[in-house]
């Protein structure tokens, strides 16, 4: 199967790797999928007193749609408000990347990743207040 | 784009330059042209002996009667044949059959088949080590059984396993015993005046001959009788009708005869490759090979690269050719069937890859895919969420994951 350009330009050059510190209350952390079926994101916002999403990382255990679904969704995400992250769409991710329809659950994957990490951060600022 | 290095000779093999050489003087005018079946004139005669010719070579790679040789299109062909063949004839004693979890799609989905015209099928489970034990096969036999087919070497491990002693089960049984052999024949010792096999499936394509060509060893003594799958002139005794495609046929003669020639030597040189490639990447952390190594077929490895998913580690080695799981299967997103079959967990699954090493791996294409492999296992490890997970101490296991 032939990958699209804009996949192998995530794939080979991910934006935006790496880890922040769970505990911090202005992260907020989602984490899907599952390794039995072969993807497992972890996306996480660092987000400001004005809900904006300042800064965005990721790791990916999946295929090379799924890393480069994740790694394009932290440069979307960064800059927006945390309500406009979460209007984010799949077939939005799947567009960009040319998915073929066999990936587009890699696309739902990253959907589901940025709803979990606002939803992780709303929970975290509620128990703060 | 530079072709990348081949480490699949267990999907295909390239046709050595001895076998294209000699099937090429079978197609033209001036070449061994004719129908093997023309009884009237030189032509026909010619290619007769040609077929004949290469129908003994099949024969001495496996110590049989070259009466005993079926040709057919290749193994899946070989394996509907005698599966149905048998299961057909022999309806009338019995409608059972044992095969295993791990067979080749083209056993399983023939024993489905089967299963959806009244037949009933017992899949036995293969140890962890990836082996069907005799006794196993022994335990599932009933009154009603006419065949067992379990094969040779598994294409996605390389486990070999003992059809002397499954054999020796089945013959005492009075079942008939199928064998798929299309990974093992010319590359490990078969001798079919020893084995109590009564049938036995080979590809071409698997030792250096060409695609669209096989055989169906056939047991005369004591006598198997198939009902024919392929009805048409009578070739092929009866088993096998249409014309014999002398090229293709000539060219599996002689990748025989070479494979015969070469298998000592050629045995130890892929173990020895195989080993320098294990052994160039056995010191990694969390990486297995999966099934026994100690009863293996020298060409085959099947590794896991733990927290790493197989699809995008293939994806980072754009310069060798390797499978995860088998050609067959790997369009589909679920893990290979037989590693599950091993009781691994579907994580490790994920993360697994086949080499396959044949005659033309030189060691430096070893080493070059083992600097290759270390390098993309690294990066992705990097990448994964399971990897921080392992190594911040964090058990997999004790998490609850949303499957999707």
């Amino acid at each position: 199967m032939a990958y699209s350009d804009q996949v192998m330009d995530h794939y080979q050059n991910p934006r935006n790797v790496g880890k922040f510190d769970d505990n911090d209350d202005q992260i907020g952390t989602g984490m899907v999928g599952a390794p039995a079926c072969g993807d497992v994101m972890r996306l996480q916002i660092k987000v400001n007193d004005d809900g904006i999403i300042e800064d965005a990382k990721f790791k990916t255990y999946g295929c090379g749609s799924a890393i480069a679904s994740s790694s394009l969704l932290t440069e979307w995400v960064k800059g927006r408000s945390i309500d406009d992250a979460a209007q984010i769409k799949n077939t939005e991710i799947a567009e960009e990347l040319a998915l073929p329809p066999v990936k587009i659950h890699c696309s739902v994957l990253a959907e589901d990743a940025i709803k979990a990490a606002v939803e992780d951060y709303r929970k975290k600022l509620n128990d703060v207040d | 784009m530079k072709a990348p290095v081949y480490f699949d000779y267990a999907a295909t093999t390239p046709v050595d330059p001895r076998v294209a050489q000699k099937m090429s003087e079978c197609l033209m005018t001036e070449g061994n042209f004719g129908n093997p079946a023309s009884r009237s004139h030189k032509f026909g005669w010619d290619a007769e002996e040609a077929v004949e010719l290469a129908r003994t070579q099949v024969a001495d790679l496996l110590n049989c009667d070259p009466r005993e040789v079926v040709w057919t299109s290749g193994a899946t062909e070989s394996d509907n044949l005698a599966i149905k063949g048998i299961a057909l004839f022999y309806k009338g004693k019995g409608k059972h059959i044992v095969t295993s979890k791990i067979e080749h799609k083209a056993v399983l989905d023939t024993c489905r088949h089967l299963e959806r015209e009244g037949f009933e099928v017992t899949y036995l489970e293969p140890g962890s080590d990836g082996l069907i034990r005799p006794e196993a096969v022994k335990a599932a036999l009933r009154e009603d059984t006419t065949l067992v087919s379990i094969m040779h070497v598994n294409n996605e491990i390389g486990v070999v396993n003992d059809i002397a002693a499954i054999g020796e089960v089945c013959r005492a049984a009075k079942v008939f015993y199928h064998v798929d052999a299309a990974q093992s024949a010319g590359k490990i010792p078969i001798d079919l005046a020893e084995l109590k096999v009564d049938l036995m499936s080979l590809s071409g394509h698997k030792m250096y001959g060409p695609k669209g060509v096989g055989v169906l060893y056939v047991r005369r003594k004591p006598r198997v009788r198939l009902e024919a799958q392929m009805h048409g002139g009578g070739h092929e005794r009866g088993m096998r009708s249409g014309t014999l495609a002398t090229h293709q046929l000539v060219g599996m003669g002689e990748a025989c005869r070479i494979a015969q020639e070469e298998m000592a030597s050629e045995g130890s040189r892929t173990l020895a490759l195989r080993e320098r490639l294990w052994h160039g990447l056995n010191d990694m952390e969390e990486v297995y090979v999966n099934g026994d190594l100690n009863a293996h077929v020298p060409g085959i490895i099947n590794i896991s690269f733990n927290y790493v998913e197989g699809e995008s580690l293939i994806m980072s080695l754009p310069e060798i050719a390797v499978s995860s799981g088998s050609a067959c299967t790997s369009a589909s997103l679920e893990p290979s069937y037989v590693l599950r079959a091993l009781g691994m967990n579907d994580e490790l699954a994920h993360s697994s890859l086949r080499f396959s090493v044949g005659r033309f791996t030189t060691e430096e294409d070893v080493d070059a895919a083992i600097a290759q492999v270390r390098t993309a296992v690294e990066k992705l490890r990097e990448l994964s969420p399971l990897w921080d997970m392992y190594k911040d101490g964090i058990d997999l296991d004790s998490i609850e994951w949303a499957a999707h």
